[in-house]
């Protein structure tokens, strides 16, 4: 007890500015809605196909439900590969409802929760410009204010150091003292990754899918494979944000959750203290 | 979440210990998660039904329209494929035999007795048989149809465009779309009451040469199913745009008093009509 009323308070560091504090909210706005209307308009045809057209017969990935000994039951197909998914995907309940829907995706998942393929539309492609727009204007912030080269951009000695990281992720070692100002470098790899990466990936693969845009330079869209293609991509590449999110959210709950999200609120992180200090 | 966060309380109070300040938050932070989660869920759904809102959404549509037009100009071409691309079997949807008694009588006499209607704000109302339309200058074209749904199918569509029957009647200045009026009522015709298909574009769509009136479909007479004897390709936009069983195209300079005032059917049901995206 003596030596921790005797250490000096932690030290307060203003590690968020405010301008990537409202950009991170208004994309977790973005993206959750995002994620989830765009279930909603997948449920309209649930399968994947690769090429410009729909191969129905074989599409690669297709959630649908078949006829069981029991009755009805949700299935999921990946290449070629059945897996019983019933209750979540193929048949699931909405809402209360007592008996299931045959739906892809279920009701919890989606905007809005019963299958309404305009809405969901228009949930889209609201949030996709407010997203799109915000994106932009973080690429254009982070470039110009040196967020991109001061914290984004790891250095050599911390690329080198590349190994302890993985080590340290694995074991849920958390960085402490001057360390936990910057982002580790499997953070900043990661975020760079989606930055330049996934999101710009979904963007393209997005609007590949419109007939209007495909038309701007009429056979562009071959680049991504074709519209199925690129439909299939849309869908894996926001497969991959949300893994992105998933283990986004999981460090934070294990890295001091309150400390990590009024960091992202006031700007203000808690730096903890170095062990040999303690 | 409630439940863990519940126990987690019962526990710290059997302990003997008032909970802590971190443990406090904590129960807080996952309660709030929890609602937040619950409520947002049900907040959108209540949202989806909310006029205002929904006018909010919809305002995208608007944006996305003209942002199109500035990046993919009025005469921008839509992609055309190979005769290697085409699809074996092209994807028949909506209606695919319409209902109606009338449309049934056409069908039935190999629609030698339908004619096109073409009038409204136009200065030569005219009206054209099938013999008519194929004896009229034509273009084919191998194209993508989109759904809204999100399948494609490539198919090879021959007909004459758009605005070589637009000619022929000479729209008036005052035209600014135009509707295209279908067989096909998408409630049981028995029902009553108007349900027939329509749909419509702005004249910038209207002229643009892949606009045809298609009368072949793989270099065959166009199947019921997929709009005989005429459905119009409208080829940078979704599948809903391209009405099929043409009966009337009419010359407007709103829309605002056609049916619910959408412009088309599946307008009218709450999708875009700006169907570019």
């Amino acid at each position: 007890m003596n030596t921790i009323t005797a250490s000096p308070p932690p030290e307060r560091f203003y590690r968020h500015r405010l301008p990537v504090r409202v950009m991170h909210w208004i994309n977790v706005v973005c993206l959750t809605i995002l994620l989830m209307s765009g279930l909603t308009i997948f449920n309209a045809h649930p399968a994947l196909y690769w090429g410009q057209g729909s191969s129905f017969d074989k599409p690669w990935v297709s959630i649908t439900a078949v006829q069981g000994p029991n009755g009805v039951v949700g299935v999921t197909r990946i290449a070629g590969r059945q897996f019983t998914t019933d209750g979540v995907l193929g048949n699931s309940r909405v809402g209360d409802a007592t008996t299931p829907t045959l739906r892809a995706f279920p009701s919890w998942a989606t905007i809005p929760g019963p299958q309404w393929l305009s809405m969901g539309r228009h949930w889209h492609f609201f949030f996709a410009w407010l997203f799109v727009i915000n994106g932009i204007c973080y690429v254009l912030y982070a470039l110009f204010s040196g967020h991109l080269t001061r914290d984004l951009l790891p250095t050599r000695d911390e690329l080198r150091g590349i190994g302890r990281s993985i080590r340290d992720h694995v074991l849920f070692r958390h960085p402490t003292g001057a360390a936990a100002k910057r982002y580790n470098v499997l953070q900043s790899l990661t975020y760079l990754i989606v930055i330049f990466g996934l999101l710009p990936l979904v963007i393209v693969a997005g609007m590949a899918m419109s007939p209007r845009l495909d038309a701007v330079f009429p056979g562009w869209i071959e680049l991504l494979g074709g519209r199925q293609s690129a439909r299939t991509l849309h869908f894996l590449a926001a497969t991959g944000l949300l893994l992105f999110v998933l283990v986004h959210l999981f460090e934070v709950l294990i890295s001091g959750a309150w400390n990590q999200i009024r960091s992202m609120v006031t700007g203000y992180y808690r730096v903890p203290a170095d062990k040999e200090t303690t | 979440m409630s439940t863990s966060s519940g126990t987690g309380k019962k526990r710290l109070i059997k302990s003997g210990h008032p909970p802590s300040r971190v443990a406090s938050r904590r129960i807080a932070l996952r309660a709030a998660l929890a609602s937040v989660g619950t409520l947002s869920l049900a907040g959108c759904d209540r949202l989806s039904r909310n006029e205002g809102f929904v006018d909010v959404l919809k305002s995208a549509e608007k944006l996305s329209h003209s942002a199109h037009g500035l990046v993919a100009g009025r005469k921008a071409m839509a992609q055309e494929f190979s005769q290697a691309d085409i699809a074996a079997h092209f994807k028949a949807n909506g209606t695919l035999v319409p209902a109606d008694a009338d449309y049934h009588a056409l069908m039935q006499g190999g629609f030698k007795d339908w004619k096109l209607e073409i009038g409204g704000l136009v200065e030569k109302p005219m009206a054209f048989s099938l013999t008519e339309l194929r004896a009229m200058p034509s273009r084919t074209q191998i194209t993508r149809h989109d759904c809204v749904e999100g399948w494609s199918s490539i198919g090879k569509w021959k007909g004459v465009p758009v605005s070589h029957v637009l000619e022929q009647v000479k729209p008036l200045a005052s035209a600014k779309y135009v509707v295209f009026r279908c067989a096909d009522s998408m409630d049981s015709p028995a029902a009553g009451g108007d349900s027939k298909y329509y749909e419509s574009v702005d004249l910038d769509d209207a002229y643009h040469v892949q606009t045809v009136l298609a009368y072949e479909l793989n270099d065959q007479p166009l199947p019921v199913n997929n709009g005989a004897p005429l459905r119009v390709r409208i080829e940078r936009q979704l599948g809903y745009k391209h009405a099929k069983f043409l009966m009337k195209i009419e010359l407007v300079d709103s829309f605002a008093s056609i049916r619910d005032g959408k412009g088309g059917y599946w307008e009218d049901n709450g999708y875009e009509w700006y169907a570019g995206i």
